[in-house]
């Protein structure tokens, strides 16, 4: 260390002090507001019918989002990373678009494809099906969302490692398969898992594309996000720090396992 | 890394007997097929809906709905807000970078984990806690709800992480001996940090600026509710949007989106830019 002591402290209380102002009292503070009327109330609130509702459609939009872009994930960081072919520079770039956009944006182009006006909606209505102000409208906006996260984890992983042991495997006779199974899946798995995590918690969390495509049907097209501002927007301050809570304890959770998978991320290649 | 393909040249990895091809050529072609097919269903056909559409009524309308007063105002602001934002990051993140990397206290890792949360937390439940912080019910007193400054609070929040995190990992890797150096020679910390530290961390000092400005100018589930959605001073770009899709105004919305777009995709390509001057600046 070549900063001496005093400069070190202060450096400290300073970087400490902002981040417990930006961070730690306000979610702190979700806590303590959700329960100072007790647990009773809290109990109550999430529990309704609406609440449970929006749960599970949480929960289920998730489940459909998640492997879709894990399997898209793998098989696109692989490609990134070992292959060499005609427009994988703007593949590339795509790929980061969902990162970069306003998620309101995200859910206005949704509605332009699949809403009554837009490319597809006639067709989809003759077909009776419905997707925006539906399940499937928040599916879409779900996945485009969350789509780079995995792509983004593996892909650096996979240069990492380098491809010698895939070559060998595949000089003694392995095929593709076997070979992504037994030696590329278990180099990769806690890069995996670390953008399978983080795509998890985007997907429960989303909200700005989700709320303009899902009409914000109670019971129906709700999901946990959707109720928390509801439930703000109609006063109920109770009831809205309940579902809050429950997400941030969701969030929580999400930091958990990120620690927990950071390490071995990162001696994966060992 | 090369852009251009040698198709006929040998693998630049010479291994000595059969050629063997990489794993996922024999297979991977249809994989790759399937993958590019599900990016362009997923994010390319409805991002060119926007821009399809807000050329429906022509330029001029096109013009017309970005150039509006309200949507000027909304931009300008976002653009603004969204640059304060990157800049005091600049700061502030190298900073707690820095104590994270160099400095030695208890409770460390569990700090060093939060720096995670604004990425973990939906942005719906940061602005309500933000509003309970800072806002007509705060605990200090402190109310500045439905301000500029409250915009500006929770764009700190929801881009906390990014600087942070691009700096970390080279601040890490970066060797001691020149700062020791310089200390043996007799300068200051401010002097080492200015002269040698500092210049190692500019790529990623930026473009971690850059995503966090990107991420600022599209936020919306965090400053919904503690904007108050004033139009002409604290009305952001992504809430006029959601405004406009509301109010069933399409070809406007996506008008404004197609500059929102536009401004995502600059980022982009001048994140890309960094990376390969930070590629070429370490060597």
């Amino acid at each position: 260390m070549t900063v001496d002591r005093r400069w070190r402290i202060s450096l400290r209380v300073l970087a400490l002090g902002y981040l417990a102002l930006l961070l730690l009292v306000p979610v702190g503070l979700i806590f303590f507001r959700t329960f100072e009327h007790g647990v009773g109330g809290v109990w109550e609130s999430i529990t309704t019918p609406a609440a449970i509702h929006a749960f599970q459609l949480t929960l289920e939009v998730t489940a459909i989002a998640v492997p879709l872009n894990t399997l898209f994930g793998i098989v696109m960081a692989i490609a990134l990373a070992r292959g060499d072919w005609r427009g994988k520079g703007i593949v590339n770039a795509v790929i980061d678009l969902p990162f970069a956009i306003s998620p309101v944006v995200i859910g206005l182009s949704l509605i332009l494809v699949y809403g009554v006006n837009g490319w597809l909606g006639g067709a989809l209505a003759d077909a009776g099906v419905q997707v925006i102000f539906s399940v499937p409208g928040i599916v879409l906006a779900t996945i485009f969302v969350s789509l780079p996260f995995v792509v983004r984890e593996v892909t650096p992983v996979l240069r990492e490692i380098g491809d010698e042991q895939e070559q060998a495997a595949a000089t003694l006779g392995a095929g593709g398969w076997t070979t992504f199974r037994r030696i590329t899946l278990p180099a990769i798995r806690w890069g995996v898992a670390y953008g399978v995590v983080l795509s998890v918690a985007r997907c429960i969390g989303e909200f700005g594309a989700v709320s303009v495509v899902s009409g914000k049907i109670s019971g129906e097209t709700e999901t946990l996000t959707l109720l928390v501002e509801k439930r703000f927007a109609n006063f109920d301050l109770a009831g809205a720090y309940a579902a809050s809570a429950l997400l941030a304890l969701i969030a929580l959770g999400t930091l958990l396992a990120m620690t927990m998978i950071k390490p071995r991320r990162e001696e994966g290649d060992a | 890394m090369s852009a251009t393909s040698a198709p006929l040249a040998p693998a630049p990895r010479p291994l000595a007997a059969a050629p063997a091809r990489p794993a996922w050529r024999s297979s991977g072609a249809l994989g790759l097929g399937i993958a590019t097919l599900w990016l362009s269903i997923i994010v390319l056909l409805p991002l060119s809906a926007v821009v399809a559409r807000s050329l429906d009524g022509g330029l001029g309308e096109f013009w017309d709905a970005v150039s509006s007063r309200q949507a000027l105002a909304a931009l300008r602001f976002t653009v603004l807000v969204s640059l304060a934002t990157a800049a005091i990051n600049v700061v502030g993140g190298t900073l707690i970078a820095w104590v994270l990397v160099r400095d030695q206290f208890p409770g460390k890792r569990i700090v060093n984990a939060l720096i995670d949360l604004p990425f973990a937390l939906p942005t719906i439940v940061a602005g309500l806690t933000l509003l309970t912080l800072y806002g007509p019910r705060s605990p200090f007193g402190i109310d500045i709800a439905f301000t500029q400054g409250a915009v500006l609070l929770a764009l700190l929040f929801v881009t906390l992480p990014f600087v942070i995190r691009s700096v970390q990992p080279v601040l890490i890797e970066l060797d001691h001996e020149m700062e020791e150096a310089a200390l043996s020679l007799g300068a200051r910390n401010l002097t080492i940090f200015r002269r040698i530290v500092l210049p190692n961390l500019v790529p990623a000092i930026l473009s971690g600026a850059a995503l966090a400005f990107a991420r600022a100018v599209g936020e919306f589930g965090s400053i919904v509710l503690i904007s108050g959605n004033v139009p002409f001073d604290t009305q952001v770009s992504s809430v006029y949007v959601f405004k406009l899709i509301e109010s069933d105004a399409p070809v406007s919305a996506a008008a404004v989106s197609t500059v929102l777009l536009l401004v995502s995709l600059a980022v982009l390509i001048g994140i890309r830019g960094l990376g390969h001057w930070g590629a070429r600046h370490d060597r």
